[in-house]
């Protein structure tokens, strides 16, 4: 059926807009959005399987035919990481429960949780590029709703920042986008792709191929456009900062790929060398500021900018292993970084602080949180049996045979970095002196832990079970390499 | 001593109707000219915002005792449920369908359920306005 493409998406939106009725009952709130959110869970890994067995998955909106509707496109990586969003938006949610607080959930928290899952899972599966500006929209309302929920001093500060900068890139977005209808006449990814395929090598094509750099890099925070992202991301509570880190910048990942290999494949000697140069500055500056700092959110917010850096230099590697090192390495990073920021938000929850020279002996009382975070720690710098191996192995493998050794030196160092500066927050936070006693200690982890553990121990699993998941992000890589299976399966020819 | 303001709000009691009764005629008429969902809801709450004006926000609260922050969830769900409808028909979401029917005083009428899809828009249009204009005036 071929309904159940949009089903998720429905699903979300569905219930962001009932549980508007709901204001003051926060118990009903929380019901209605953890069933939603699990059902989307299942509804969405049903699609990874239909997409599986029955490849690329279209709904055409309205029943117009593409080029002239909207399309919405299901191929592996759009359902991949709508799966992955939508577990990271149950944990949120189940962690928001015991965290955010009463005056926010009464504030719309839940309901705007859920219309920032739809725009996300919009971006994720539409096949139209003014429909990817809609949604990202969606998704950036959402977000600046939530970032300024609550109404402190520095969330007001921040969220200015953050919507100054994401109100220009849109309209940056919005220009492009007319550039590229002025050339071409089309919006329609696939038939985008074909045209400018026809067109050929046009200096006017390359520019707006550059001009879409600058905008998706903006929300993905690529190396001189990620300025804004580690002030706006420490203000608001840790669970929005969670979703924040986990998905707002991968979209704009997503959008870079499936632009740079379905449609701007015309010139690649010129883009795809400048996408790697900002990938490698990205890695660097991601690592200096994750060695610099003594916050323990912001050393996870300039980790979220290393690993933007090496998912993008995936994309330029240009074979199907740099593909599937990239792919898998992104899932990865979704889930562990939804970990961390967590872990983070436990953490400052016990200690009433985020400064990591103001605590220690944490796993004096709390050992079970801090063996999740030596986990997520490990999973995170790719230590073997974890996640974050395999997705740096193909990385580093395929770097290799196309010869990019600055990029393989780079990025291995910046891993040993990664991991001294995650492994700094365990050791002064979880080991070392004891600074509180348990009654001295501002709140429990009750509860709090059943989420974090969900989604490291997904990390597990996909670290352990690499046989079994590999199949499917290999399938999301060769679509990615292959343009021709994308265009023939959304325009039927 | 006190202002009064009897002229503007005689006047409003009238241009009010007229103005509703224009924005209902903009609405309705978006399928073939130019109109819509938006453009009449813009309309009504500027009906809406005249009556503001002459009056304030307590006697239209007694007037129009309603919450308009309700219109917004009650809008979105008749567009999605529009859309959903088409899955009962076997066909992709949001398609729309049309037909001519002969009513009782209009005569013959194309009815088409793309209207249902402006009706939501409409309320969304109108709650919204209403629900930003109040807040600001009610915020000290």
């Amino acid at each position: 059926m071929s309904n159940f493409v949009i089903l998720p998406l429905i699903m979300t939106m569905f219930s962001g807009i009932v549980l508007l009725f709901f204001k003051d009952k926060i118990r009903v709130q929380r019901w209605i959005s953890s069933l939603s959110l699990l059902l989307t869970v299942v509804a969405s890994f049903y699609l990874v399987h239909l997409v599986h067995t029955k490849g690329i998955l279209t709904h055409e909106l309205g029943n117009w035919k593409p080029p002239f509707g909207i399309v919405l496109v299901a191929d592996m990586l759009s359902a991949l990481l709508v799966a992955t969003t939508s577990i990271i938006a149950l944990c949120a949610v189940l962690f928001a429960f015991r965290s955010i607080g009463e005056a926010r959930e009464r504030f719309y928290f839940y309901p705007f949780v859920h219309f920032l899952i739809t725009g996300v899972f919009g971006a994720f599966l539409t096949g139209d590029l003014f429909n990817l500006f809609v949604f990202f929209e969606v998704m950036l309302m959402s977000s600046y709703v939530l970032i300024i929920l609550g109404g402190t001093k520095i969330q007001l500060k921040e969220s200015i920042k953050y919507i100054l900068v994401n109100v220009v890139s849109s309209a940056l977005f919005v220009i492009s986008v007319a550039y590229l209808y002025a050339v071409t006449g089309t919006l329609n990814m696939a038939d985008l792709a074909l045209r400018i395929t026809a067109a050929g090598d046009q200096g006017i094509i390359t520019v707006i191929a550059m001009l879409l750099l600058v905008v998706f890099g903006l929300k993905g925070g690529i190396f001189p456009l990620y300025f804004w992202l580690p002030g706006s991301y420490k203000a608001p509570p840790p669970v929005i900062s969670a979703l924040f880190g986990a998905l707002l910048t991968k979209v704009g990942l997503y959008a870079i790929f499936r632009v740079f290999t379905l449609i701007f494949i015309h010139d690649q000697a010129f883009t795809h060398p400048i996408i790697g140069y900002l990938a490698i500055l990205t890695i660097i500056v991601g690592t200096i500021g994750a060695v610099a700092y003594h916050d323990i959110e912001k050393i996870v917010i300039y980790n979220i900018i290393v690993a933007v850096g090496v998912i993008l230099y995936g994309l330029t590697i240009g074979s199907v292993d740099g593909f599937t090192g990239s792919i898998y390495y992104l899932v990865h990073d979704m889930i562990i970084k939804g970990a961390l920021f967590l872990l983070c938000g436990a953490v400052i929850s016990v200690t009433g602080t985020a400064d990591m020279r103001k605590m220690g002996g944490l796993i004096k009382h709390h050992p079970f949180m801090g063996w999740l975070f030596f986990l997520s720690i490990l999973s995170l710098a790719g230590i073997p049996p974890l996640s974050g191996f395999i997705g740096k192995l193909m990385l580093v493998q395929s770097g290799l045979q196309s010869h990019s050794y600055v990029f393989v030196g780079v990025m291995l160092l910046s891993s040993l970095l990664v991991l001294y500066s995650a492994m700094k927050i365990f050791m002064t936070c979880f080991w070392g002196e004891q600074v509180l006693e348990s009654s001295q200690e501002k709140g429990s982890t009750k509860g709090l832990l059943l989420p974090i553990s969900i989604l490291v121990g997904l990390s597990v699993v996909l670290g352990i079970g690499t046989e079994w998941a590999l199949p499917y992000i290999t399938e999301a890589a060769k679509t990615l390499a292959d343009p021709m299976s994308y265009i023939q399966s959304v325009l039927k020819e | 001593m006190k202002s009064n303001d009897i002229i503007l709000q005689t006047a409003a009691k009238f241009v009010t109707f007229i103005i509703m009764i224009f924005s209902f005629y903009i609405f309705l008429g978006g399928h073939f000219g130019p109109g819509g969902g938006f453009v009449g809801g813009l309309l009504t709450s500027s009906a809406l915002v005249l009556m503001l004006l002459a009056f304030d926000i307590k006697t239209m609260s007694t007037v129009i005792p309603f919450d308009y922050k309700l219109l917004i969830p009650i809008g979105l769900l008749v567009a999605l449920g529009t859309g959903v409808g088409s899955f009962f028909f076997h066909v992709p979401f949001l398609t729309h369908a049309f037909g001519h029917f002969t009513l009782p005083i209009i005569g013959e009428t194309e009815l088409a359920t793309a209207t249902i899809f402006d009706l939501g828009v409409y309320l969304v249009v109108v709650g919204i306005t209403m629900t930003i204009i109040q807040t600001i005036g009610e915020s000290e």
